[in-house]
């Protein structure tokens, strides 16, 4: 099971930002997110929601192993993360987000509201083998 | 205090003084936002006889209740002054993703004061506000200085721009965000610009607090999975507000040709099927909405560059598209880009430049005054040469700077009379005279002209299209629960289009803040601030307030010549009898001023006491006012 970004269907709305902090943190501040939209405007006029892959390489460069494959999502543990920032990185496309009010960088662990709540079809549920 | 940002900056522009107050939680709740700070600040604050372009006048950026919260959809951000299209109190909204930002900056409510010794903008970066200088930017368009600020500072701050129309003043020059979302009405923007104020820039990363989280999002979430399926969403994703344009062609209430006509033959080369088809670049969404009715399109003319804009939405090919008789989509979207960057609201800039069509057409202004140039309805070249010249107050384009009402009163002969327009601001895309509901809607509206405070084709439909019966106490109702949408700071259009009801909104707030507010205290709310609007417009213009109250010759007695609405007018008599009925169902006397009970009812006996003083206090009513001010016809309307 993996996301699928069709970032063409993005619109910009940001739900997926909003539902992640409100869903892991408890907070309406979409600055915490696992997830950011990045707007390229004026042109070429599209999103582009930026969110991990789950490819595992934050996990192998953790000095501490505070990063488990759990399932088909690699999970940060926060009470085992010593905030290096070696994994922020290390990430090749640079989605492992930090936020000054939290002390452990900011990664997705496949819950999958962002998908619940897209409306458009650009975040989708699929299967490994799809 | 939950739900809110918690946090009120008072800046004085001429000596740069920032000041840090708490949110005052009696504000917050006697008027739950945006709208609501707007009508109590400009009422308590700004002397009567205050130029609205000097410093005396407030310009005050504001959220509402639900601004940045997970209730659909509270992406808006309030904009208020004096307005110099009308001299009375102006609020102006736009989505997009300021507002939100703002409350995560941990800000309710800036109020402005004063002018800037040089041109600045207002950078805020959470807990760091300052005024910084903007010489560089002054002079650039709206749209090209946001994507500017964006390298500048980072793709994360949000940006309000002005553009050359808001540094010159032209009365109806807007404000505009995200590559393409405006504060167009009531000429906020020549406010901003008055007060040497080219932008505001703002990143929050803060939390917005929230009293019971859980019940606020779950009814959210079931708000939105139930919504998903309605059957309005799929044409508003697709198309947004444009869906509408064969609709009002249909009905006999599309301007055409400056309202001369209400029926655009060519309507199908303009509508929303033809902007998706030959113009989308993309589906564009503010914030946490999941309806995204904006559309960004690219719009290509040969021998003109290639220019990327939002919309044009409904609105903007009603105003400038019909009623400048555009007959290709691309023309009107390159118009709308023109009318963005320059800073200029589509819907008055497309009226004044439609007026302005027909007064060439009628030969009251010539190539003598348009520097060689012709001002041909539907020629797109004419009308950029045009507008440039309104922007930089060029010969004649400083007479139309003033709008049509103002330009009017220069131009004399008769042109009064096809100035479509109320205390100053033009009409929206609506066409009313076989619409009086509307009419009457545009006329006592208390920012002039907007359909946004109330809208009542389909009203009139239902009542009948013919009669003047049983339209003013809708009128009210419409006109109390629609601004309630601008005091809560959210979009109306989940109400409007997807049947999200406005005790839905009423719960969500509930569990924003804790309060146990109801509807029926919104409500008040609402109307609380509509009267004191009509005070405060009576304070600064004299009274009595009726003759304020008018309407275009050309919509009580020049019969549509064509199209589906032909030989229909609403005619004086029905007009005045519309208005008498309207100030009986307010509670104001004959001559259109409150009473001071309908005033102490609603809690602002302090604006009796000041009408009184004046001599415009509205006389008492026999049998006293009624107890429930304006009834609702259906339990939606758009």
């Amino acid at each position: 099971m993996r996301i699928k970004i069709k970032k063409e269907s993005c619109t910009g709305c940001r739900l997926c930002e909003q539902i992640c902090t409100i869903w892991h943190y408890k907070e309406i501040n979409p600055k915490k997110a696992a997830i950011a939209i990045e707007p390229h405007f004026p042109e070429p006029g599209i999103f582009e929601p930026k969110l991990c892959v789950q490819c595992g390489i934050c996990a192998k460069e953790c000095p501490v192993d505070a990063i488990h494959l759990e399932g088909e999502a690699y999970v940060l543990h926060a009470d085992e993360c010593t905030n290096c920032g070696i994994c922020v990185e290390a990430c090749p496309i640079d989605v492992l987000y930090t936020h000054a009010d939290v002390p452990t960088p900011l990664k997705c662990d496949l819950c999958l509201k962002c998908t619940e709540v897209c409306n458009t079809g650009a975040l989708t549920v699929v299967r490994r083998s799809d | 205090m939950d739900g809110f940002g918690g946090t009120t900056l008072r800046i004085n522009l001429s000596t740069e003084e920032i000041e840090r107050t708490p949110t005052d939680p009696e504000l917050a709740r006697n008027w739950l936002g945006a709208r609501g700070f707007v009508s109590k600040i400009l009422y308590d604050e700004v002397p009567r006889d205050a130029d609205p372009m000097g410093p005396d006048n407030r310009f005050i950026v504001t959220t509402g209740v639900l601004t940045g919260s997970f209730c659909p959809v509270g992406s808006k951000v309030g904009f208020g002054c004096i307005s110099p299209a009308t001299n009375g109190h102006a609020d102006s909204s736009m989505g997009g993703h300021l507002g939100p930002e703002l409350r995560y900056a941990g800000y309710d409510l800036i109020v402005m004061e004063g002018i800037a010794a040089r041109p600045s903008y207002l950078y805020i970066d959470d807990d760091t506000v300052e005024l910084r200088p903007a010489g560089d930017y002054w002079g650039m368009g709206s749209l090209e200085l946001e994507e500017r600020m964006k390298k500048d500072l980072g793709e994360d701050f949000q940006i309000a721009t002005i553009g050359p129309s808001g540094e010159n003043g032209i009365v109806f020059s807007c404000i505009t965000h995200d590559f393409g979302r405006q504060a167009g009405r009531c000429g906020v923007g020549a406010v901003m610009g008055s007060k040497k104020l080219k932008a505001i820039a703002v990143r929050g990363t803060k939390s917005l607090p929230a009293h019971d989280l859980e019940s606020h999002w779950n009814l959210t979430y079931d708000i939105l999975q139930r919504t998903k399926t309605h059957p309005n969403m799929a044409p508003w994703q697709k198309y947004g507000t444009a869906f509408f344009v064969g609709w009002s062609n249909e009905r006999g209430c599309f301007p055409t040709k400056n309202f001369q006509e209400t029926y655009h033959k060519d309507w199908e080369k303009i509508d929303g099927e033809r902007l998706v088809e030959d113009c989308l670049v993309s589906d564009k969404a503010c914030f946490g909405c999941w309806m995204n009715c904006g559309k960004y399109t690219r719009a290509r003319i040969p021998g003109k560059p290639d220019t990327y804009q939002e919309g044009p939405e409904y609105e903007t090919i009603a105003l400038v598209g019909g009623s400048c008789a555009f007959t290709d989509i691309n023309h009107v979207a390159y118009a709308n880009y023109l009318l963005d960057n320059i800073g200029m609201d589509t819907m008055s800039g497309g009226s004044t430049v439609a007026f302005a069509m027909e007064c060439y057409q009628r030969g009251i202004i010539t190539k003598d005054d348009l520097e060689g140039h012709e001002l041909r309805w539907g020629n797109i070249d004419d009308f950029e040469h045009f507008v440039g010249m309104i922007a930089e107050r060029r010969g004649v384009g400083d007479t139309f700077a003033l709008g049509t009402k103002g330009a009017a009163e220069i131009l004399g002969q008769g042109t009064i009379a096809f100035a479509s327009q109320a205390k100053g601001m033009e009409f929206s895309g609506y066409d009313t005279r076989w619409y009086p509901a509307q009419l009457l809607s545009y006329c006592t509206c208390d920012i002039g002209a907007h359909h946004s405070k109330s809208w009542t084709i389909t009203t009139d439909i239902e009542l009948g299209r013919d009669t003047i019966e049983g339209k003013a106490p809708v009128v009210i109702y419409l006109q109390h629960i629609r601004p309630l949408f601008d005091t809560w700071s959210c979009c109306r259009l989940f109400w409007g289009e997807l049947d999200v009801t406005p005790e839905e909104h009423v719960e969500s707030i509930r569990y924003l803040t804790g309060w146990d507010i109801t509807l029926d205290e919104c409500m008040r709310v609402s109307e609380r601030v509509w009267n004191l609007n009509r005070a405060h417009y009576i304070e600064r213009n004299g009274g009595p307030g009726r003759r304020f109250d008018v309407a275009p010759a050309r919509h009580l007695d020049e019969p549509i010549p064509d199209g589906p609405a032909e030989g229909k007018v609403v005619g004086r008599e029905n007009f005045e009898a519309m208005l008498d009925d309207y100030y009986a169902n307010r509670g104001w006397d004959r001559n259109g001023n409150p009473t001071r009970e309908v005033l102490e009812d609603l809690g602002i006996g302090y604006a009796a006491d000041n009408l009184e003083k004046l001599g415009h206090l509205g006389e008492p009513i026999p049998g006293g006012i009624p107890k429930v001010r304006g009834q609702k016809l259906k339990p939606k309307a758009m």
